[in-house]
């Protein structure tokens, strides 16, 4: 089971303390890979906030092809970030490892912010297809203020690697992964976090009602929605579907996940609108063991459980910054001098959401509706 | 001289020509004559034998014949009455003197013709052999990285939807202050659904079954669902139904038939004011999966005075329904003209939905119904369905098993997206075996959203003595030896609705449990493994194939 680390704060920190929560949490993971998110960057990348960065790694052809493909669009670059690699036995060093910020073409410099989602969709997609059979190009994200890295090796080893204790690589919200491979090839489209269109998830779960969800979402005929190299990306797929696509407020994405059953529905305020949601979006329930930590464009961080709670999950912290972690040794590492009675282990029925630039905690009940815990 | 007619026994067929020889002992018999009154068929009758018997009687050997008048059972050798296996005789038998044996070289087929008629029987096809359902297996078990569900202490949830389903883009909600809202001013047509079991009682109409049978199972599902909180289900079949049910609270627990003959839909219209409840749906029956192309058919032997009274026909005839809905050309008049009539009767507050012979056309019915805003669900019904009355060819012989239509019907909403909007209901040949649980998850797996049962509630809850190898299959001419369907109170009072009910109650109470046996190491409580066709795998490696699953041997 993969160990899972996010940490939301009003300042800027480094991903390294992501890597170290992981680090308490070792036995959880394998050391199969690692993937991270920034989101909300500092460091070089803080006054480029509305520059798309297209996050990723290339061999030396898959650069060259890239660098063309987005001179061809009108894409100009304004800035890249490469890390600077410390070669560690037993990883397995690519030829460029990058973010890069970009200048919107031209042409799509008074577009609505629609239109330009859709560019960089489209344009993520395109990429990965013309890596996708030898591996030449792996695009991670192109959005603006996301950086996301990924590679196949121990999260402390390959912290050395990137050399992110010396980096510049900042942000206010940061997910790391530590993986545990149950597939039979290693993939890094497979590692979490996974993103779309400002929308990250990553889960420590394996996904029973895969196949239905995938089937649901690819028939809703979006462009990103595919890949599905991991049975757990298409949660990801299904917070952008609910809240993007439809334009559901974020609490209705647990009631999607994990529906009520009709006499529960009754009980609520909105029971009509509840009940029409468990029906439509019927095949997007899941039933599987599975905690999702994900975040919203706005900055929201929030943890859900599926219906069984058969995952670990923690949240807890001071205002100013907080923790969501798989195991409660992963949050002391990260949020030491915390409350420890106000630690949330969310159940059930609750979302544990958690406002941008780390203001407070509330939780939802899907029964009960809100609860503060920490502001 | 004796006339050739008296010495002519070439066109008489021995015991070895008939499926079953009855195996009568002599020794055992006590001529109570129990077994050649219940015989439906009249297959075996008292009769009376010359015997010549040698004996000798003092202390030296002196043999003396002698000619001894004695009674015995006797098996008939007319075609019209032969033996159909059902054994009702050594039921009755006290002394284990009779039963009937299958004899696998007859030759029924050859010669159940006289007349120019071919063999019609009821029940099931004669077809032993392990079918498709049977031979697929759950294969994605939850054990480590996704532990199991426990069958036993975790809350499931076996429940499915039965109506059209709006996808999440068209729904009428709005944002208000952060929360959705219904927008209850939108002109958006909003389909009923109802919340059942998924496996409901297919159509068996009154005039099929007895009486006793189809009280039995109304009293079984009213008892789930009223003392178990079980929703399940129950199709009313062709035919109508009692006037006293029509305006009874119990009428949403049923699903009142339409069929091409529209028996008895004078009574339900009539009711139609004085209804209380709603029913839980409406089903136009179109074709069924064991005489697809063909219509329905209650033989004269059945219309008695009470099936004349629901019906609103004259006692004691025919009543075939003719093979379409002859009002219609097409299915795309029939859905926009029936299903939409039948909706607005109901004030479109009640699903309406097809049911149709599972055939190549399949897909072509359902990608109608699905541009359809008032289609709720379509019933496919595969080749092991079973029926009242049936020519032998049409139930050997005509249709398309359910396994590979559904999943095609099934892929094909897949490809359009709406695989949730319109429900597919599967039948024929669930449980055939005895695997109820089994193979109706297998179904739910491939993509149904429910199954029909009809053959297994009956077989289990009135203990039907049919088979797969012709034995019994008397459906059709009023003589059922159960009292299943039959329309003779001497033979259907051999049914206590009670006991029916109580088979019922236990027959879904225990596949529930069996459902969660097969769900909980699935990964699956809260929905149903609807389409989680990675969860399945055939041991036959074009199966696997043809059903898009995986292979395993």
């Amino acid at each position: 089971m993969c160990r899972l680390a996010a940490l939301t704060s009003a300042k800027y920190f480094s991903p390294i303390e992501n890597v170290i929560a992981l680090e308490t949490m070792k036995e959880g993971h394998d050391g199969s890979g690692m993937g991270l998110i920034l989101k909300d960057l500092g460091g070089d990348f803080k006054d480029l906030k509305s520059y798309p960065i297209l996050s990723g790694i290339c061999s030396k052809d898959g650069i060259s092809a890239l660098d063309s493909y987005m001179d061809k669009l009108g894409f100009r670059l304004k800035h890249e970030w490469s890390p600077k690699i410390k070669p560690v036995k037993g990883i397995n060093k690519r030829d460029h490892y990058f973010a890069r910020a970009y200048d919107y073409p031209d042409e799509y410099k008074g577009r609505s912010l629609e239109e330009r989602e859709s560019l960089l969709l489209n344009t993520r997609v395109a990429l990965r297809k013309m890596g996708e059979a030898d591996e030449s190009i792996i695009v991670f994200a192109f959005y603006p203020d996301i950086i996301a890295l990924k590679e196949v090796g121990d999260p402390m080893q390959l912290s050395e690697f990137f050399g992110l204790d010396n980096s510049s690589l900042k942000a206010k919200i940061i997910f790391a992964q530590g993986r545990q491979n149950t597939n039979y090839a290693i993939n890094l489209y497979a590692c979490h976090p996974f993103f779309i269109q400002g929308y990250g998830t990553m889960t420590n779960g394996e996904n029973t009602a895969f196949i239905p969800i995938k089937e649901f979402l690819q028939g809703r005929g979006m462009p990103g929605y595919i890949g599905y190299n991991s049975d757990s990306e298409v949660f990801a797929h299904i917070l952008h579907y609910s809240c993007k696509h439809l334009g559901y407020p974020l609490t209705y994405y647990k009631d999607i996940i994990t529906p009520l059953k009709s006499e529960e529905i009754d009980t609520r305020k909105d029971s009509e609108v509840a009940r029409l949601l468990k029906m439509s979006l019927r095949p997007l329930c899941i039933d599987g063991p599975n905690c999702v930590i994900g975040f919203t464009p706005d900055g929201t961080t929030f943890m859900v459980q599926d219906a069984k709670k058969l995952r670990p999950g923690i949240v807890g912290g001071n205002k100013g910054k907080f923790g969501l972690m798989s195991e409660e040794c992963g949050l002391d590492s990260a949020v030491p001098k915390r409350d420890k009675s106000l630690d949330v282990f969310p159940m059930k029925y609750d979302m544990v959401i958690i406002e941008p630039d780390a203001k407070g905690v509330k939780v939802w009940n899907q029964l009960q509706g809100w609860t503060t815990i920490i502001s | 001289m004796e006339p050739a007619s008296r010495l002519d026994n070439n066109h008489k067929l021995t015991l070895k020509d008939f499926p079953y020889v009855v195996r009568w002992r002599d020794d055992r018999c006590t001529r109570c004559g129990k077994c050649t009154a219940v015989c439906p068929m009249l297959s075996i009758e008292p009769s009376v034998v010359v015997k010549r018997s040698v004996h000798s009687d003092g202390p030296i050997p002196n043999p003396k014949s002698a000619r001894q008048t004695v009674t015995v059972i006797k098996q008939s050798t007319d075609i019209d009455r032969y033996c159909t296996g059902c054994a009702t005789c050594s039921l009755v038998c006290p002394n284990e003197a009779i039963e009937p044996e299958f004899n696998p070289q007859h030759k029924l087929a050859f010669h159940k013709n006289r007349g120019g008629h071919p063999y019609r029987r009821g029940g099931r096809r004669n077809d032993p052999l392990v079918s498709t359902l049977d031979r697929l297996k759950f294969t994605r078990i939850s054990m480590l990285t996704d532990p199991a569900l426990d069958a036993g202490r975790h809350e499931f949830r076996i429940r499915t939807y039965l109506g059209r389903i709006l996808p999440p883009e068209e729904l009428p909600i709005k944002l208000v202050n952060g929360n959705l809202k219904l927008d209850k001013k939108s002109d958006t047509f909003m389909p009923p659904v109802r919340e059942i079991y998924p496996i409901m009682i297919g159509s068996m109409s009154i005039g099929a079954l007895s009486p006793n049978m189809w009280e039995g199972l109304a009293m079984g599902i009213t008892y789930l669902n009223e003392v178990e909180g079980m929703p399940v289900v129950m199709c009313s079949g062709e035919g109508g139904m009692p006037a006293r049910l029509l305006r009874s609270r119990f009428l949403k627990y049923f699903i009142p038939q339409i069929a091409s003959g529209y028996f008895g839909w004078d009574e339900i219209v009539r009711a139609l004011p004085h209804m209380i409840e709603d029913p839980c749906a409406i089903e136009i029956k179109y074709g069924q999966g064991a005489k697809p192309g063909d219509g329905g058919l209650l033989m004269a032997h059945k219309v008695l005075k009470l099936i004349s009274e629901i019906r609103g026909v004259p006692m004691g005839v025919d009543l075939p329904s003719p093979p379409t809905h002859q009002t219609k050309y097409s299915i795309e008049e029939a859905v926009a003209k029936m299903i939409q009539s039948m909706s607005m009767a109901w004030g479109f507050r009640v699903p309406v939905y097809p049911k149709i012979s599972a055939t190549q056309t399949s897909k072509a019915v359902l990608n109608n119904l699905v541009r359809n805003p008032f289609a709720a669900a379509l019933s496919l019904d595969g080749e092991d369905g079973g029926t009242g009355a049936a020519y032998d060819v049409s139930m050997n012989s005509m249709g398309h098993p359910i396994a590979s239509n559904l999943r095609d019907c099934y892929l094909d909403l897949v490809k359009q997206g709406k695989q949730n909007e319109i429900p597919l209901i599967a039948s024929g040949g669930v449980g055939k075996k005895g695997n109820l649980a089994a193979n109706a998850a297998s179904l739910f797996m491939l993509g149904a959203s429910a199954v029909s049962i009809g053959k297994y509630i009956m077989q289990a809850a009135a203990e039907c003595l049919g088979d797969e190898q012709n034995r019994c299959n008397v459906c059709n001419i009023g003589r059922c030896p159960r009292g299943i369907t039959t329309q003779d109170p001497k033979l259907y009072r051999r049914l206590d609705p009670d006991k029916v009910a109580e088979r019922v109650v236990e027959v879904f109470k225990s596949v529930d449990i069996e459902l969660k046996k097969i769900l909980a190491p699935m990964g699956r409580s809260t929905e149903l493994p609807i389409g989680m066709s990675d969860g399945l795998s055939a041991d036959d490696p074009a199966i696997a194939e043809r059903l898009k699953i995986n292979y395993a041997c």
